[in-house]
């Protein structure tokens, strides 16, 4: 009812005053540096929390004193008793049930049948090919461990994401608890669900199984809560009307009608469970994880490529799937079908199925490919890559000097020089410049946490990582976009790419960077790059071509030259939406980072490796946080940004 | 019109959103007005609105958007609370009920159709208009039949499973109106069904909606911003501008007779001799004989308009359904309104 057809109320101009006068200080903090008594160039030890003691000490009440280690033992337990069952039947582990291993012909043809209900031949194609190149590159048993954990993981997260998203949806109040909860749960690092997991269930599959369950549920909840939202008020008012009660509203009315929005929760959770699966491999989670790290530390290229390639094509698979089942739409059936022509793809598994299990006890090759006959290539393939390494080593080389020794280092070592009070008031003039005293609050108040958390260096030295890989992503990213932008296929070609390379997880960037650049700081900013140019690339493309026709034609008539329209007209308006895309890129490359740990940084990701090896909770979670806080502060600085663009604009 | 107690009755019935309406209820005395109240900070939906809706009657309720018409018929339905006075529904105050008496209520009496239809997405043809069967527990057979019957009856038979999706917008409002008649309520809310389709489309359904209430012949509250709709449909029609009923009349005394300056301004523009009937314009005869063919009440004047402009009678006789003489029509005053002129 309410038409809002009064214009928007004028932006209120922030008088700048108090941020150039920070900046001023910073700059003389700055300057003033050999003459600043130690109290201002580092936080001193008396203002160092020792927070982790803090943690632990609060851990092992929890754990000991209240006994919640039994509450989790035995929910671990339950959990390991699922995964045992999938692990029987996908790879035949020698437990209850005793059934499996299915053949892999089988779990095949399952697999195309349910992309072909799902999305058509292409699908099918897809799922069942996923699952043949599997087979056929003698990666089965892997791959099969880490599904049967995303099989028992995803279904738990979804049933939890539901309920919590419902009861947020319900209770205002505990919506306005979860929210800042979520936030800081979406912006801390994976290993830091790692440790406390560790420290409460122990190592091992039902640990992976379980931190992916807590990993992936916060975007099941969002999902719940914006689809329950966005149900319109008239269908629940005729469920009303229709003399539904509450119970039957919402399991009738609410949620079917939520239902994409859901299920693109459920798409979100599985992306969500194979990226910390992968991961998992650091507690010792068996699987596809687990050999590609074991391969990528032993430098057999060949290997991790055919590793990274399953891992993506499951990626790709998982998503398309889920994906379509979000999309998918009843579609009716004309009066007087048969039962068997609507239940066609049914039938069709129930008769493939038959055949395999006949096909596989007649021809083993189809149960399980054994040992010497897989088709891998992996030796040829590292032969390939060698000489091919050997082939570009002079460019790497160089470009590996050049980066250390010209970049790198240079940053490095200036971000470490700046006193922390300057750059603590320079990012509070930031957030002032951005939303006033409130933001520049903000700002203090997460990074001041990072200066009393006693890693300060550390930190600066992910900061570094982070600003130097988004800057060279963004050299290269943002002229892309703007390049796949100006033909309507063409961005559609580059966006679908970018769609594909977020879906796999992170752990894959590594690969073609070690192989590049060995283990060392170049292959870490070089991962980071690949990983971050990705949302900067869709953001730049979806922003520009979101510019109303009719702007770009009126500008045009204005007799605009292309770089003319572009630089006045299409990049102004698309500013915000680029500033999402910057965003993401951020949080992206702080999460890359961290993940990079292992082959040898020495920021907070290394210092968390070793509080995982340690299993000190209190250690990793001080850590966790001064990532998660880094990254809240560069979300809270860059979103206040974008929208005061967006009103600007009245977009 | 039959006379009888009337099926829907509210008394002084407010609704104000804002910070703490119900206390600033009590302060207010009388109605001071939509500005004041919005100067205090509130906003008043429906403002001290009294209506009587007789058994088997059509109200249109009808205004502009933002006039609070869809917040008076949540009101009376009770899809949302009331600050204050009261609903009442054959005799009992709807206020007062419990939630699972609501339910009754609903599951038995009301039907509702929606603007934008509020058809369930994931549910056929058939499982939308049977929902509220479904609701009351009825077992699948039942449902089956009777959604099938009010499907046939607004003529989508051999659609029942169709997705909503799949039917255009007219088709869709039919489900809507297949599934608020499914349980056979006495009371039927229809909030701007027709709005939301283009007007060839609206027209048809119109005639669809007037050949069923020939049919059931129920309480009727209908909402429109459409005057010539709520001309069409309607028994008695009510005019809201910001949350007060500015008038509540049949048609032909809102088009002669506009209480308020902002009706007569909506009537302004409307052919008057479409809206008025002979027996809206007929004056009493108190015994005095006429002669000659008396006129049908129910024509409009433009319907007779041939004849008042042949016919040499000063006064006309008005006759009823029955054939009984009501009034006479003065053929002079009835010229005038057909001519748009005034003596």
């Amino acid at each position: 009812m309410n038409e809002s057809a009064q214009p928007s109320r004028p932006v209120a101009k922030l008088a700048l005053g108090p941020a150039w006068a920070l900046f001023a200080l910073a700059v003389v903090l700055i300057i003033a540096r050999p003459i600043l008594p130690d109290g201002l160039m580092r936080p001193a030890e008396m203002l160092i929390l020792p927070l982790a003691d803090w943690i632990n000490a609060f851990f092992i009440w929890l754990r000991d004193d209240l006994g919640l280690i039994h509450v989790t033992r035995a929910f671990a337990d339950g959990i390991e008793w699922l995964l045992d069952v999938t692990a029987n039947i996908l790879y035949g582990k020698n437990r209850w049930p005793r059934i499996g291993p299915l053949p892999w012909i089988v779990t095949a043809l399952s697999a195309a049948c349910l992309g072909y209900w799902l999305g058509g031949v292409r699908l099918a194609v897809l799922a069942g090919g996923t699952f043949v190149w599997i087979a056929l590159m003698g990666q089965w048993k892997w791959a099969m461990e880490t599904l049967s954990v995303i099989v028992v993981a995803a279904p738990f997260s979804v049933l939890l994401g539901l309920l919590t998203g419902v009861a947020a949806w319900r209770w205002r109040r505990f919506e306005a608890v979860l929210n800042p909860i979520l936030n800081i749960a979406q912006s801390l690092p994976h290993f830091a669900y790692m440790i406390p997991v560790v420290v409460f269930i122990g190592v091992g599959p039902k640990a992976g199984a379980i931190v992916t369950i807590i990993f992936s549920v916060p975007p099941m909840i969002r999902m719940t809560l914006l689809g329950l939202r966005k149900v319109p008020p008239e269908v629940v008012e005729s469920g009303k009307m229709c003399g539904s009660t509450s119970w039957q509203l919402m399991t009738r009315v609410r949620i079917p009608s939520a239902r994409t929005d859901i299920l693109v929760g459920v798409n979100q959770v599985i992306m969500q469970c194979l990226a910390m699966v992968v991961l998992a491999s650091f507690i010792g989670m068996p699987g596809l994880g687990q050999k590609l790290l074991q391969l990528l530390q032993a430098l057999k290229i060949g290997r991790s490529i055919e590793i990274g390639i399953t891992i993506v094509l499951l990626a790709v698979a998982l998503d398309r799937c889920s994906k379509a089942w979000a999309e998918r739409q009843p579609v009716h059936h004309e009066s007087g079908t048969g039962w068997a022509a609507r239940h066609r793809v049914l039938l069709t598994w129930v008769g493939l199925t038959m055949a395999g299990f006949a096909l596989s006890a007649e021809v083993p090759f189809l149960a399980e490919v054994g040992r010497g006959q897989s088709l891998s290539v992996a030796n040829p393939l590292d032969a390939a890559m060698s000489w091919v390494i050997v082939m570009i080593d002079p460019v790497t080389q160089w470009l590996r000097w050049f980066l250390i020794t010209w970049v790198l280092i240079p940053v490095r070592d200036a971000l470490l020089w700046l006193p922390y009070t300057a750059v603590l008031v320079a990012l509070a003039g930031a957030g002032y410049a951005v939303g006033g005293w409130r933001s520049a609050l903000i700002c203090l108040g997460f990074f001041g946490y990072v200066a009393i958390s006693g890693w300060w260096d550390r930190a600066m030295i992910t900061v570094y990582t982070v600003l130097v890989a988004v800057a060279v992503a963004a050299s290269f990213g943002f002229p892309l976009g703007i390049w796949a932008s100006r033909h309507e296929k063409r961005a559609k070609r580059v966006l679908l790419l970018c769609d594909s390379l977020q879906t796999f997880p992170s752990f894959i960037y590594l690969i073609p960077v070690i192989m590049l650049f060995g283990v060392n700081d170049v292959a870490v900013v070089g991962a980071v790059v690949l990983f971050a140019a990705v949302p900067l690339i869709r953001y730049t493309i979806e922003g520009l071509r979101s510019v109303p026709e009719s702007m770009i034609e009126a500008a045009d008539m204005s007799g605009a030259t292309r770089g003319q329209s572009l630089r006045h007209v299409r990049l102004p308006l698309a500013f915000p939406t680029i500033m999402v895309g910057l965003n993401q890129s951020l949080m992206f490359s702080l999460f890359m980072v961290i993940i990079a740990a292992f082959i040898g940084t020495q920021d907070l990701g290394q210092e968390m490796q070793r509080a995982l090896s340690s299993t000190d909770v209190g250690k990793g979670l001080v850590l966790g946080f001064a990532v998660a806080f880094i990254g809240l502060m560069v979300d809270h600085l860059i979103n206040r940004m974008a929208d005061s663009r967006r009103r600007a604009l009245g977009l | 019109m039959p006379v009888s107690e009337p099926v829907i009755s509210c008394r002084n019935v407010w609704k104000l959103f804002g910070p703490s309406p119900e206390t600033y209820l009590k302060v207010l005395k009388g109605d001071p007005g939509f500005e004041t109240i919005r100067q205090a900070g509130y906003i008043s939906a429906v403002r001290d609105v009294s209506l009587d809706i007789a058994r088997g009657e059509m109200l249109v309720i009808m205004g502009l958007s933002g006039s609070g018409k869809s917040t008076l018929v949540r009101c009376l339905s009770r899809l949302i609370e009331i600050t204050g006075g009261t609903v009442s529904v054959e005799g009992q105050d709807i206020g007062a009920l419990s939630e699972k008496q609501l339910i009754d209520l609903r599951r038995n009496k009301m039907g509702m159709v929606f603007q934008s239809f509020g058809l369930l997405p994931h549910r056929t043809v058939l499982e939308n208009v049977a929902f509220p069967l479904e609701m009351r527990g009825q077992d699948r057979t039942t449902r089956r039949k009777r959604a099938l019957e009010v499907i046939e009856l607004v003529g989508l038979g051999g659609r029942e499973d169709y997705f909503p999706r799949e039917l255009s917008g007219g088709q869709q409002q039919r489900v809507g109106i297949a599934r608020s008649l499914a349980i056979e309520p006495d009371i039927w809310f229809l909030d701007e069904p027709f709005s939301a389709l283009d007007p060839l489309i609206r027209r048809e359904m119109q005639d669809e909606f007037l050949r069923l209430q020939g049919l059931l012949g129920k309480t009727i509250v209908f909402i429109t911003h459409d005057f010539d709709e709520a001309l069409r449909l309607s028994d008695r029609i009510a005019i809201m501008k910001d949350g007060a009923v500015e008038q509540c009349d049949t048609p032909d005394r809102i088009v002669l007779k506009p209480a308020t300056e902002y009706v007569r301004k909506f009537t302004e523009d409307i052919e008057k001799a479409r809206v008025v009937h002979a027996a809206g314009l007929a004056r009493p005869i108190n015994g005095v004989p006429l002669r000659g063919q008396p006129v049908p009440g129910k024509s409009t004047i433009r319907a007779l308009a041939r004849l008042l402009v042949n016919d040499a009678r000063e006064v006309l006789p008005v006759a009823d359904e029955a054939g009984r003489i009501t009034g006479g029509l003065n053929r002079q005053e009835a010229l005038d309104i057909l001519l748009g002129g005034h003596a």
